[in-house]
């Protein structure tokens, strides 16, 4: 059986191609993907020490993960369309009104 | 064999992950993101997770990549997208994401190997025990939430932002 510490780096590489997708991307839906990708890296995580753990626990979470990104999915995706409607614009650097 | 598979299924999914970031138009970053939640739910299989796998590829896969590429066609942002972030930003985006990774990677091979353990084969008999026995009320919670963001994102679909 492969060591666990492989599917925990595996999760790493994952979840940091994410954030540095969020940090450099400027369309707004690209960013949100890459959010996709990081709760699908934590997710990973969750799954792995379920089956090193020998707990269910992990897996009921990972279903609860499964519903918050689908909520976050449509609401995020709906912001993004009155963003549009508003702005004509999914480029996060032409949206600074809350900028100080 | 288990090695093997977790080391293929692996090299897609970050190709995948890789693809959703560097792709210059946001369909094909979606298309990548397909990939990569597949690849995952192959790794699900190989954790003797098949339940989760298939959530994996009906939710996500089948789902929410479909909305991604419903509103990258409605808005059709890809042809109007200028040039990506400034070189600065972009080299600071890979610095931070370098020190995340390092950190993380440090964490995760100084965790103490923890033994093989056997697992009853009936997954999906077990998820659902969990489910509805031990963790009843995050259950219904979760219902409620998705409710909450269907209303919300009618509310934001909808209406006129004009003020």
């Amino acid at each position: 059986m492969i060591s666990s510490s492989l599917y925990l780096i595996l999760s790493a590489i994952l979840f940091t191609i994410g954030v540095v997708g969020v940090l450099t991307r400027r369309n707004a839906i690209v960013i949100l993907m890459c959010i996709e990708l990081m709760l699908n890296s934590v997710n990973l995580t969750f799954v792995a020490f379920s089956r090193y753990l020998v707990s269910m626990t992990g897996q009921v979470f990972v279903l609860m993960t499964v519903a918050v990104a689908a909520a976050e999915v449509a609401v995020g995706l709906g912001l993004i369309i009155a963003l549009y409607r508003q702005k004509k614009t999914a480029d996060i650097d032409d949206v600074n009104i809350l900028k100080w | 064999m288990e090695i093997v598979l977790f080391f293929l299924f692996a090299a897609i999914a970050v190709a995948g992950a890789l693809g959703v970031v560097l792709a210059r138009q946001s369909d094909h970053s979606a298309l990548f993101l397909l990939l990569n939640f597949v690849a995952l739910a192959a790794i699900y299989v190989t954790l003797n997770a098949p339940f989760l796998a298939a959530v994996q590829v009906i939710v996500y896969a089948g789902a929410i990549v479909v909305m991604f590429l419903f509103v990258v066609i409605m808005l059709n942002v890809a042809h109007r997208e200028r040039p990506e972030t400034k070189p600065a930003q972009r080299y600071a985006g890979l610095l931070l994401g370098a020190l995340l990774l390092v950190g993380l990677i440090y964490v995760a091979a100084s965790n103490p190997q923890l033994p093989p353990a056997l697992t009853r084969t009936d997954n999906v008999a077990d998820v659902g025990e969990a489910l509805f026995a031990e963790h009843l009320l995050p259950f219904e919670l979760a219902g409620l939430l998705l409710l909450i963001g269907v209303v919300g994102a009618v509310v934001l679909g909808k209406r006129k932002l004009e003020d």
